[in-house]
């Protein structure tokens, strides 16, 4: 009896922590989220008022809102897949038997991912710059003609999705090039004894051995991508033409810059929501592959 | 006598070579970064862009130094992601071995709720939490970043993970050596699962080191920003200055960079251990 009583004491600090301020607050999100809480009822809160699914109709109405969902759809739809692609070549060139220098190379792909994203979105501001910038010194050199990266409005997200392939790629190959080295090697010695070809190898055991790994990777990078916030913050504020405002640089100017509090506890919902279903969504397709 | 020279094969060249392709096209930006850093004001506007400084300068750090408060954003990220990783060091240790190793009724049940709330992003709670921290008086102050984050559902994952696998003989042991809970916990599990617990450190303060969103948010003094609040501030009134730019990014990530090549193992570990969530 008296352990149970000291239990409690090693899980109860941590588990007040994040009810207080994890939990009510997610709780108190989706209330707020049915009221118009505004500038003036932050100074007094009798100004505010319940106002049922109000912010939810207005924000389905709001144009600047669908653009930010598309931008992020956008984000998440090219940059996810060209970010696992990068990690998976990156694994498969670390795992080969040939390589040198294995722990030097592994180090070096990764760092990014220990970087602070908004001093890298900074220095990658600078390698984009119409003028200076080494990208377009490069596309001039190749004789392609220079790009207004952050300027232009049909290339600055493609610009934050170079950005965050190049800071991220290194975190899944890390996952993914663990999961490669996990494949039992006598599965590729009966294969050769089989005589398959390399490519055969790879399509018929890493690729099926993998599987699950790629699925979660995936999942994961998915609801991770969505969260888009800091890189159009510093590179482009949202702009140019509102083309790079994603749904939680919306939901930042709509509380803390307008203290439209209600309606943006109503978009970090809506946000939630997308995730979340997307989320099942993909676990549903891999349990339902995995027993087919 | 002839000498058998070993020729590298076709494959591993084109394999070394595509790697060290991708590792300078990886590196690049900040090794240039550095470069960029030490020119002299106006150097980097020029084109073709210049790859090395002409004449090496630490001008743009004493200026950062000197006009634009840098000394203080770095005490206040130092600062701040030390003492967030201590405190929370202690309450996730404690909590995920008890998950991992004590009886409570509810256990199963909570550890079950704590998982599942994984997939909320954090964002959710960011505005109701601006909110009690207001009505709390901890807005502005070094307490709004530090109160929410003495405690995470990842680190407590992470520890009750390692510390399941401590054998209970071991527990049972000191308990008939007659040892309390809270001295077994001290002397006997905390040296057992201290590399799970330089694990968390080293994933807690980067974290919190590299952390934008809240500090933006709940410190709106300016004499409290972190690296990457001020950062992203002072880039926005210097677009032009480039050089000043990169050495202010140069100073945001050296240390993150440091910590993690002295401490990648148990880096790397950390992140094996957090994508097994299901």
């Amino acid at each position: 009896m008296r352990r149970v009583g000291t239990a409690w004491c090693f899980v109860a600090p941590a588990l007040l922590v994040i009810a207080v301020f994890f939990f009510v607050p997610v709780v108190a999100a989706l209330a707020l989220s049915f009221t118009d809480f505004d500038i003036y009822a932050l100074a007094d809160s009798h100004n505010l008022r319940l106002v049922g699914l109000r912010n939810y109709v207005q924000l389905l109405q709001t144009p600047l809102f669908w653009k930010a969902f598309g931008n992020t759809l956008y984000f998440v739809v090219v940059g996810v897949p060209l970010s696992i692609a990068v990690s998976f070549g990156a694994a498969l060139l670390l795992h080969s038997r040939l390589v040198r220098f294995r722990a030097f190379f592994r180090t070096a792909l990764f760092a990014p991912v220990v970087t602070t994203l908004v001093a890298v979105a900074v220095i990658w501001r600078y390698l984009f710059h119409p003028h200076y910038g080494l990208l377009n010194y490069a596309l001039g050199r190749l004789g392609l003609p220079a790009i207004d990266w952050l300027g232009d409005p049909h290339w600055a997200m493609p610009a934050i999705i170079v950005l965050a392939v190049w800071k991220n790629f290194g975190y899944n190959m890390i996952i993914l090039l663990a999961g490669l080295q996990s494949i039992p090697e006598q599965l590729y010695e009966a294969a050769r004894i089989d005589g398959a070809s390399v490519w055969r190898q790879f399509r018929h055991v890493t690729l099926p051995m993998l599987a699950p790994i790629v699925a979660m990777v995936n999942i994961l990078t998915i609801a991770g991508y969505f969260q888009l916030f800091a890189e159009p913050y510093v590179m482009t504020q949202g702009g140019p033409l509102q083309s790079t405002v994603s749904v939680l640089y919306f939901m930042y100017e709509e509380g803390f810059k307008w203290w439209n509090l209600g309606s943006a506890s109503a978009v970090a919902f809506v946000l939630f929501l997308f995730i979340f279903c997307v989320t099942a969504v993909q676990l549903r397709v891999v349990r339902w592959q995995s027993t087919a | 006598m002839a000498i058998h020279r070993v020729t590298p094969s076709l494959p591993a060249v084109l394999i070394n070579g595509l790697l060290l392709g991708l590792a300078t096209v990886t590196l690049f930006p900040l090794v240039w970064m550095v470069a960029v850093s030490l020119m002299s004001p106006g150097e980097a506007s020029t084109f073709p862009p210049p790859l090395v400084p002409g004449r090496p300068t630490f001008a743009n750090y004493r200026e950062l130094f000197a006009h634009a408060g840098m000394g203080r954003y770095l005490f206040n990220s130092a600062m701040l992601a030390s003492v967030v990783t201590l405190v929370s060091l202690f309450f996730n240790v404690a909590a995920g071995y008890g998950f991992a190793k004590l009886r409570f009724a509810g256990r199963d049940r909570i550890f079950k709720l704590l998982l599942a709330a994984l997939v909320i992003p954090s964002q959710v709670a960011m505005v109701p939490l601006f909110l009690l921290l207001k009505h709390l008086g901890l807005v502005n102050t070094y307490g709004g970043v530090i109160v929410p984050a003495m405690a995470s559902i990842f680190g407590i994952f992470v520890v009750r993970q390692y510390a399941l696998s401590i054998p209970d003989e071991l527990l049972e042991a000191a308990r008939i050596d007659g040892a309390g809970e809270f001295r077994i916990f001290w002397s006997v599990i905390v040296p057992v699962i201290r590399p799970i617990i330089v694990t968390l450190a080293v994933f807690t303060s980067l974290g919190a080191w590299n952390d934008f969103m809240w500090p933006l948010i709940v410190l709106g003094d300016s004499d409290l920003y972190t690296l990457p609040v001020a950062l992203a501030s002072l880039s926005r009134e210097h677009v032009q200055d480039n050089e000043l730019m990169m050495a202010g990014s140069v100073l945001t990530i050296l240390p993150v960079l440091l910590v993690f090549l002295v401490l990648q193992r148990y880096y790397m570990q950390g992140l094996m251990l957090g994508s097994v969530k299901e």
